[in-house]
């Protein structure tokens, strides 16, 4: 285990650079001068001329990242070149809210999502699983932002049950943390509630008709005790490939949903971000997020041997 | 009889007690913004909501009102004693939110940080300033290096904040995460892309013209959830309502909008010499360009996009303006003098003509609709949408042969036109140049006699009007929507957010 944990950690580094340097040179193709974008309305050539002196922007392309990338290893991440922010400051305090409303999306996903494809494939054409169907396909073809709107519209606007946006931490106060994310979480966790219940059913479907399963039944066992214990075990195996895979769709979703209800997470740093040409926070952004995605794919594999003992060992 | 004297003594008697709890406000106001402001600092920041946030935080010299007067505000007067020098006697008795005195010190400190300091973006604004001379505990005389009358103007914006030199000195770079002022409202804590919360300071100069506790500044970048939030009470007023809400927001019996016309405008620039890309007829001819103009109807652009909100405008100053120039005025559309233009121009038509397009949904539905009126009279109108700052590069490079852009206007007719028309002036994207037009720009600049000053900016109008390098179409609005608890808010035509005298009803 700690073996492939380390061989892992050694692979991620490279990795890592190179995702960032490809990062870098993204943003230099992207169109749009930073120094002129920040200068403001007024496009000051002199005030113009400064931000670019100031940020290195006149010097070349190696000694700019050079520069960032010595920053970094030194645990300095810069600051923000639009509010003057440490970024390092700004990723701590947005990171955890992401994965707030991260979490409890993906917990809506698969507590919805694993069930209803259990009980599609144990009800297979019967109208469970049709119903199952429907709102699935309902669920991955609505798009993020129109849901969340609709959402505000009816439970802010017209209900008024929750508030539309002011996010709070859950230290804060968890009861006013969850009524703000509840929202954001149900719509992001609800096109992936619909990617895990369809293959859910598809891999249960499997399952189910395998040898395995009939010898179970002929034992006698329950029903349920045969799909539970026996079926979904099985079926699970791709389920958390799918899921530690969806957690960059979670990302991705994060940055609408999150401009939608205004909480101040990731996706909202690196949208702003992105639009103002605050190319250091940009940077910082996705050398975080490629890091997580790098561990959360480590934690899917130690998953599968904790699921499926057959890959123990292996 | 008895038991109605003991009533009224006792009203009496609690009268004082009422009254000092109502001297102490304890409600907060939360304010949507259409964006996160920038840095919170006067000399750095560069953002259009910074200005808002700003406005509670930072008392200027002066301020303007809704009738664009100039009015004292951390200056009780001003005097020109000769075109380049300008006196400047301070309010007394005014504290920094640190505690410190706001006197004649600390007023050429800010303006000389102002000046100096690196990555300032006011240096630009007062650059005219030599040097500050202080006269007296509460006198300041300004020193310029030429008759500059905008400076006022200038001073009633960011340029004129005066910050504590304790806590500039003690912040240094960091000044923009703790900003200490002598406004309303000090800070008191800023989470990037969430919101911004200032505190009522006791000791403010006016403070029995603020009746909140707190402000929150709450950035909503997405329109439709703004506006979500001000119907649902989340926030109590959005300075940024688009012209496809107003009616969401009129239809609302809780909301009123509140409206006033605002100092920038919306325009069309044609490329005039900028680059290899000023070679079609549209750059090389006014005749086409004005035939452009005539085949656009602005009022039925104003009714079909903005409900009729916005005032067609043929002209960088806005109405209400001294410096409005009254012979300028848009012309009703006029296909037949369009096309007979097009014939004296000899050119073959349909005249190919593309236009850069900010990507904001609105904004191409207005160029739709211009591409539409300009087809009927000879152009092939060919919209090139793209990414805000893609545009303004590609405008600095000339890569253009129109483009539409927005000017969010200042208070002086100077901050609309020197940097637009001048030659050689960072916002001149057409690379126009006409030696009267920079005469009667220079001549404005040298005076300060407001009748005269119209009378030149009139003759930049009227010469403007026939080169036509920038087509002007309609005067911006500010459309605010407020809960219908808040009273007393004022708007003013620069769109600011100013507190004093607005209330919060239970």
């Amino acid at each position: 285990m700690f073996a492939t944990i380390a061989r892992r950690a050694a692979q991620a580094l490279p990795t890592l650079l190179l995702v960032s340097v490809l990062v870098f040179l993204l943003q230099q193709a992207m169109p749009g001068d930073p120094a002129s974008i920040l200068a403001g309305e007024d496009q000051n050539p002199i005030l113009i001329a400064q931000i670019r002196h100031e940020l290195l922007l006149d010097r070349s392309l190696p000694v700019q990242y050079f520069h960032w990338l010595g920053g970094v290893l030194h645990g300095d991440f810069g600051i923000s070149w639009r509010n003057r922010s440490p970024i390092a400051g700004l990723i701590l305090t947005k990171l955890p809210v992401t994965l707030q409303l991260g979490s409890m999306a993906f917990i809506i996903a698969v507590l919805v999502g694993i069930p209803s494809g259990i009980v599609a494939a144990v009800g297979r054409n019967t109208w469970w699983d049709h119903l199952a169907n429907a709102i699935g396909l309902a669920g991955l073809s609505t798009p993020n932002f129109w849901l969340g709107i609709m959402l505000i519209l009816l439970v802010s606007v017209h209900l008024g049950w929750l508030p539309p946006s002011g996010y709070v931490s859950l230290a804060e106060d968890w009861r006013q943390s969850l009524a703000t994310t509840i929202m954001p979480a149900f719509v992001l966790g609800n096109a992936i509630a619909a990617v895990l219940m369809r293959h859910t059913r598809s891999a249960m479907l499997t399952a189910l008709d395998q040898d395995y399963v009939r010898t179970a039944r002929a034992k006698g066992l329950s029903e349920w005790r045969v799909v539970l214990r026996h079926a979904l075990r099985n079926a699970l195996i791709p389920v958390v490939t799918l899921g530690a895979l969806e957690l960059g769709t979670l990302f991705a979703g994060a940055v609408l949903t999150e401009q939608v209800f205004t909480i101040p997470g990731f996706g909202k740093l690196v949208v702003d971000a992105v639009f103002n040409r605050d190319y250091p926070v940009v940077q910082g952004v996705v050398l975080v997020t490629a890091t997580l995605t790098i561990l959360l794919n480590l934690a899917a594999d130690l998953l599968y041997v904790a699921i499926n003992p057959r890959l123990r060992n292996g | 009889m008895r038991r109605l004297f003991a009533f009224t003594a006792l009203i009496a008697l609690a009268a004082p007690a009422l009254a000092r709890a109502e001297d102490v406000p304890s409600q907060t106001l939360k304010i949507a913004l259409r964006e996160d402001a920038d840095a919170l600092d006067p000399s750095l920041g560069r953002s259009y909501v910074g200005r808002i946030v700003f406005a509670s935080m930072c008392d200027k010299l002066f301020d303007i009102n809704d009738k664009l007067e100039v009015v004292p505000q951390l200056a009780t007067s001003y005097a020109w004693e000769d075109p380049k020098t300008l006196r400047i006697e301070l309010r007394p008795g005014v504290k920094f939110q640190d505690g410190t005195e706001m006197d004649a010190e600390a007023v050429k400190y800010s303006l000389m940080r102002h000046l100096t300091m690196q990555g300032s973006a006011r240096r630009g604004e007062i650059s005219t300033l030599e040097s500050v001379e202080v006269t007296g505990p509460r006198t300041v005389k300004l020193h310029l290096k030429a008759p500059t009358s905008p400076l006022i103007a200038q001073l009633t914006d960011r340029a004129g904040m005066i910050v504590s030199p304790k806590a500039a000195e003690a912040e240094g770079k960091d000044f923009a995460l703790h900003p200490v002022c002598a406004g309303p409202f000090k800070f008191v804590e800023r989470v990037p892309q969430d919101h911004i919360i200032l505190e009522r300071f006791a000791d403010y100069w006016d403070a029995k013209d603020i009746h909140f506790a707190r402000v929150i500044f709450q950035p909503i970048v997405d329109s439709t959830a703004r506006l979500a939030n001000l119907r649902s009470g989340a926030v109590d007023l959005d300075e940024w309502v688009i012209p496809s809400d107003v009616p969401a927001v009129k239809a609302d019996p809780k909301l009123q909008l509140l409206t006033s016309p605002g100092l920038g405008y919306q325009s069309i620039n044609f490329n005039l010499a900028h680059g290899p890309r000023a070679a079609g007829p549209i750059s090389k001819d006014a005749r086409v360009r004005r035939a452009f103009e005539l085949a656009i109807d602005r009022d039925a652009l104003s009714q079909v996009v903005f409900n009729g909100l916005l005032t067609p405008t043929a002209q960088a100053v806005q109405q209400g303006s001294p410096f409005y120039a009254k012979s300028v005025q848009p012309k009703p559309r006029d296909l037949a003098a369009a096309k007979k233009l097009l014939a004296e121009a000899g050119v073959k038509t349909p005249v190919t003509v593309t236009v850069n397009v900010p990507n904001s949904p609105e904004i191409i539905q207005v160029m739709e609709v211009v591409q539409a009126m300009v087809g009927e009279a000879g152009f092939d109108l060919k919209l090139n949408t793209m990414e805000f700052a893609t545009s303004l590069d590609a405008a600095d490079r000339g890569d253009f042969e129109a483009y539409m852009i927005q000017w969010s206007g200042r208070t002086d007719a100077d901050g609309n036109l020197w940097n637009f028309v001048h030659t050689g002036g960072p916002l001149n994207y057409p690379a126009y140049s006409n030696p009267d037009v920079d005469h009667a720009l220079e001549a404005a600049r040298a005076t300060t006699d407001i009748p005269t000053r119209a009378a030149l900016y009139e003759k930049v109008a009227q010469q403007q009007e026939a080169d036509l390098p920038i087509l002007y179409l309609y005067g911006l609005r500010n459309l605010v929507g407020v809960s219908k608890k808040v009273v007393g808010y004022v708007p003013v035509p620069d769109g600011i957010v100013r507190l004093q005298g607005v209330t919060l009803a239970k």
